[in-house]
């Protein structure tokens, strides 16, 4: 059987989408997989979206020494991609003479992995970093390496980047087992027929564990550890602009408050372990957690501006550090498996790793001459100046009816998002490209508009219409609607 | 550079929009614009194709759209002139406003502004509710433009949590159009919307009703499948031992409306926290000299006809504000003070000036009393206006409305308050 993919990758998150588009550089012909209706649908749409300075991770580690490689790559990354990155610098508050000690052993473990600039800001500077800041706190972490960015525009941009420069996308695609020839993998089997290849790289984050059995690989398993967020409107990001951290515990680094790239603030996660997968229930007694949590580091924080509650499951593997390595049998293979924090951060870093560890088993890597680097996300209107404002709207008035209020959304958005490089399918998918629906009304104005602008665009039923993918439907066919 | 300019620029074509615009034309200012973000003027009404709107201002039983068009023809009457499918991004206190329409930009500058921009629905954020996040959850009042304006069907076998007015006329509307509404849970002991909508709505449609009752947990992946309600205690915690799951297929949400108050705020207009919207004087003018607030936006009201009755003063103060006749500068404001029982007033502050010739004063209490009640108007604690109620409900707002003679009354005074009590047998 001759291979049609000289790779093969499983998960299209982050970590997927960067090797996919780090791959496309070369003369390979390449296929990303994932099972969901969309592109960061995993662990990459639900996290903090904290890019981290890198001093949490024990000095040695794969988690250590990745998460500071990959924090370097931020700015060329973002700026190649058109992604969503402040470098804003972190803080870990202490709230005690204990915190006070963690920050010190914090920041000698930053300065052995080789993160710059770490200071311990005393309590007056710490204030002035962050007013909001619990005038309790006794002094603080700086960390102006840290910063924020938007994780599903991560695998996004990563992916349609990979797939403008020839990498094949199948999305909706569930993996569901392996076809060997003696100790080499050959075929990745799904529910939309066996894709020949010579190497397979799984990055399916939750489910890295359930394929690595499939391939034959024992002795690892993923422990979902559950993180429920609350977020707050926009407005709250006023006089919240700073990315506070608690001191960590053994499990987490704990409740945080943060503002988000987007202006919001961000509260959580809490962190608890859950068996199911598919389990992202936001529990009552979990953001409670995130709420008591975050008044011990903002005590002004006011329940009137939750906007939403959202959960989000971490990739928890039995190793405590990341799994990246070309296991002996079978061969062909490239597992990516634990990646839990720092995985956003050290995703850039991974991806080149992944390179050159296929390069050194023997995939020849020879540069694609029409290699292109750029990709442009979806116009940011509520970002441009008037003037470029006018420009965009006189190539298309559409751009000049706002179909979403609170993020001053056009529906020349909406249908740039439908017609891009990796199109919008699902509201979710609308919503992750554009911020339609995010804010402070949830979509309540915008849906029965954007049902029949994303029916015309997808040429599609307005019934056939979903959230999500699946039987996520808006509608229901009037004619059925007694039964 | 001199921008395109209008004596009164409206914000907002609903209701409130419409008073305001064609009263302000009525009272003498020249060129009056409404800017209106719908494909036509009316604001919510299009989608209330049920009747019960203008028994007071038009002394008939209208559905929604009947009253929009009512208004409309005035406003054209009046010369109003319309800005359609237009979204105003920004607006400042100088009253420069940049509006984004279907192909341009425009930025134009007012004489005075109505910020008419209504009220928005509470979304599911707000609630606290566990469970997952699929597709299947609304605001009653998104399900009710799916299928009032768009003719689609959101579900087939709902349950609604709370009571609004929305809640209660979308649990009929649904149920005439072949639709199984199983439930309606209130956290309240008593319905939040009004008594007509209750028994019209609820009642003559065996709408089953749970009041000190609530949605816990949303149970569904993809679709929604099942909710759980819960009783709950007088502090509105939920009851564990009390929770049942019901299962259905969607969940409206009519737990409350919020003033939309975006605009305001970037015009710095002071706001009220407990109406949510903005703090207005006697004539409906915002903290911002020339900016006045119409409707919705500056307290969430019961009936139509009360937002187009304050909106048609907001349109004649505005009017009077750019033809330079009512100057309030002059005399210091003076706030009304919340008495017994008092949930909020509007308007918050008073210009006593001399000319002043019409006072309203709305108002809703904090606790239900259903006994006869007195309300009162107190100047340093003189009774100024009394009035005898049958019963003060949270969900009914109480109109005052001053005489020339009690206004008089007011001027010299210097602490105003409001109560709401039993009637003294």
């Amino acid at each position: 059987m001759n291979a049609t993919y000289d790779v093969v990758i499983i998960g299209a998150g982050a970590v997927g989408s960067l090797i996919a588009r780090e791959l496309a550089r070369y003369q390979l012909s390449i296929l990303l997989i994932d099972k969901n209706s969309d592109v960061g649908e995993g662990t990459t749409k639900a996290n903090t979206a904290i890019v981290h300075a890198g001093y949490d991770a024990k000095p040695g580690s794969a988690k250590a020494r990745l998460n500071v490689a990959g924090n370097r790559m931020f700015e060329i990354l973002c700026g190649e991609l058109d992604i969503e990155f402040d470098r804003c610098g972190t803080l870990v508050a202490a709230m005690d003479a204990d915190d006070l000690r963690t920050l010190e052993a914090l920041r000698e473990r930053g300065i052995a992995n080789g993160v710059p600039g770490l200071e311990i800001l005393d309590a007056a500077a710490t204030l002035a970093h962050a007013p909001a800041l619990n005038p309790a706190v006794r002094g603080a972490l700086w960390a102006p390496t840290g910063g924020l960015v938007d994780p599903f525009q991560m695998a996004l941009g990563a992916a349609e980047n990979a797939v403008m420069n020839g990498v094949e996308l199948a999305l909706e695609t569930l993996v569901t087992g392996f076809e060997r020839q003696c100790k080499r993998l050959q075929g990745v089997v799904t529910d939309r027929g066996t894709f020949y290849t010579r190497w397979v790289i799984i990055a399916a984050g939750l489910w890295a564990d359930d394929l690595m059995r499939k391939a034959g690989l024992t002795g690892f398993n993923i422990r979902p550890r559950k993180g429920e967020y609350y977020v707050l409107d926009r407005r709250t990001a006023e006089v919240m602009r700073s990315v506070l951290f608690p001191c960590p515990t053994p499990v987490s680094k704990g409740i945080m408050v943060t503002r988000t790239i987007h202006d919001n603030v961000l509260l959580g996660p809490n962190a608890v372990h859950v068996d199911d997968k598919n389990d992202l229930d936001v529990t009552a007694e979990g953001v409670d957690e995130v709420w008591q949590g975050a008044l011990k580091l903002v005590p002004g924080l006011d329940r009137r501006d939750v906007i939403r509650s959202f959960a989000g499951l971490r990739a928890s593997g039995s190793t405590d550090d990341f799994v990246i390595s070309i296991p002996d049998e079978p061969q062909g293979l490239v597992v990516l498996a634990g990646i839990e924090s720092p995985g956003l951060t050290a995703a850039p870093a991974i991806a080149l790793q992944v390179c050159e560890m296929l390069r050194e088993a023997g995939l020849r890597l020879d540069e694609k001459p029409g290699f292109n680097p750029l990709r442009r996300a979806v116009p940011r209107l509520a970002q441009l100046s008037l003037a470029e404002r006018r420009v965009l709207i006189e190539q298309d008035p559409r751009y000049g009816h706002i179909v979403c209020r609170c993020e001053g959304v056009s529906e020349g958005q909406v249908a740039a998002a439908c017609h891009g490089p990796i199109p919008a399918r699902t509201y979710d998918g609308l919503k992750r490209r554009t911020r339609l629906g995010s804010g402070r009304c949830q979509g309540a104005f915008d849906l029965p508009l954007v049902i029949d602008i994303m029916a015309r665009e997808l040429g599609i039923s307005p019934l056939e219409f979903t959230a999500k993918g699946g039987a996520s439907r808006y509608l229901v066919n009037p004619e059925e609607a007694g039964g | 550079m001199s921008l395109p300019h209008w004596d009164v620029v409206v914000i907002g074509g609903g209701p409130a929009g419409m008073a305001a615009a064609s009263e302000a034309r009525a009272e003498g200012a020249e060129r009056v614009l409404v800017i209106e973000r719908n494909t036509e003027a009316g604001g919510i009404l299009p989608q209330c194709v049920h009747n019960g709107f203008g028994l007071r201002v038009f002394g008939s039983d209208l559905t929604g759209p009947e009253y929009a068009s009512r208004w409309l023809r005035r406003a054209e009457m009046a010369q109003v002139e319309f800005m359609l499918q237009s979204m105003v991004l920004e607006i400042n206190a100088d009253r420069r406003v940049l509006v984004s329409g279907a192909g341009k930009l425009h930025e134009l500058s007012a004489g005075a502004l109505v910020l008419a921009t209504g009220c928005r629905e509470r979304p599911r954020g707000a609630l606290n509710i566990a469970g997952s996040r699929p597709a299947g959850i609304l605001t009653a009042g998104t399900a009710q433009r799916l299928v009032n304006i768009e003719g689609y069907m959101p579900g087939k076998r709902y349950v609604i949590l709370g009571s609004g007015d929305i809640g209660m006329i979308m649990a009929r509307r649904l149920t005439l159009a072949g639709a199984q509404v199983l439930a309606m849970a209130e956290v309240l002991p008593y319905v939040s919307g009004l008594r007509r909508n209750l028994v019209q709505c609820v009642h003559d449609f065996d709408i089953p009703l749970h009041t000190s009752t609530t949605v816990t947990r949303t149970i569904g992946r993809e679709r929604l499948e099942a909710v759980e309600l819960c009783a709950v205690d007088q502090h509105w915690q939920p009851l564990c031992e009390t929770a049942r799951t019901i299962a259905c297929d969607t969940l409206l949400l009519s737990v409350g409306l919020l003033p939309e108050i975006e605009l305001a705020r970037m015009a710095h207009v002071g706001l009220d926290p407990l109406t949510g919207g903005a703090r207005v004087d006697e004539s409906l003018q915002t903290s911002v000299p020339g900016v006045f607030a119409a409707g919705n936006m500056v307290h969430v009201y019961d009936l139509v006809d009360a937002v187009t009755e304050s909106a048609l003063r907001a349109g004649r103060q505005a009017a009077r504000y750019v033809l330079g006749n009512r100057l309030t500068t002059a005399v210091t404001p003076q706030t009304i003070e919340l008495g017994v029982n008092i949930h909020h007033v509007v308007p918050q502050v008073l210009h006593l000036t001399p000319e002043l010739d019409e006072l309203v004063i709305e108002l809703r209490v904090r606790s239900p009393i259903e006994q006869p009640v007195r309300v009162e108007f107190l100047a340093d604690g003189e009774r100024v206006v009394s009035q005898r109620l049958r019963y003060a409900r949270p969900s009914e707002m109480i109109v005052l409305t001053l005489k020339p003679d009690e206004i008089a009354c007011l001027q010299r005074a210097e602490h105003l308050s409001v109560n709401c009590r039993p009637w003294e047998s």
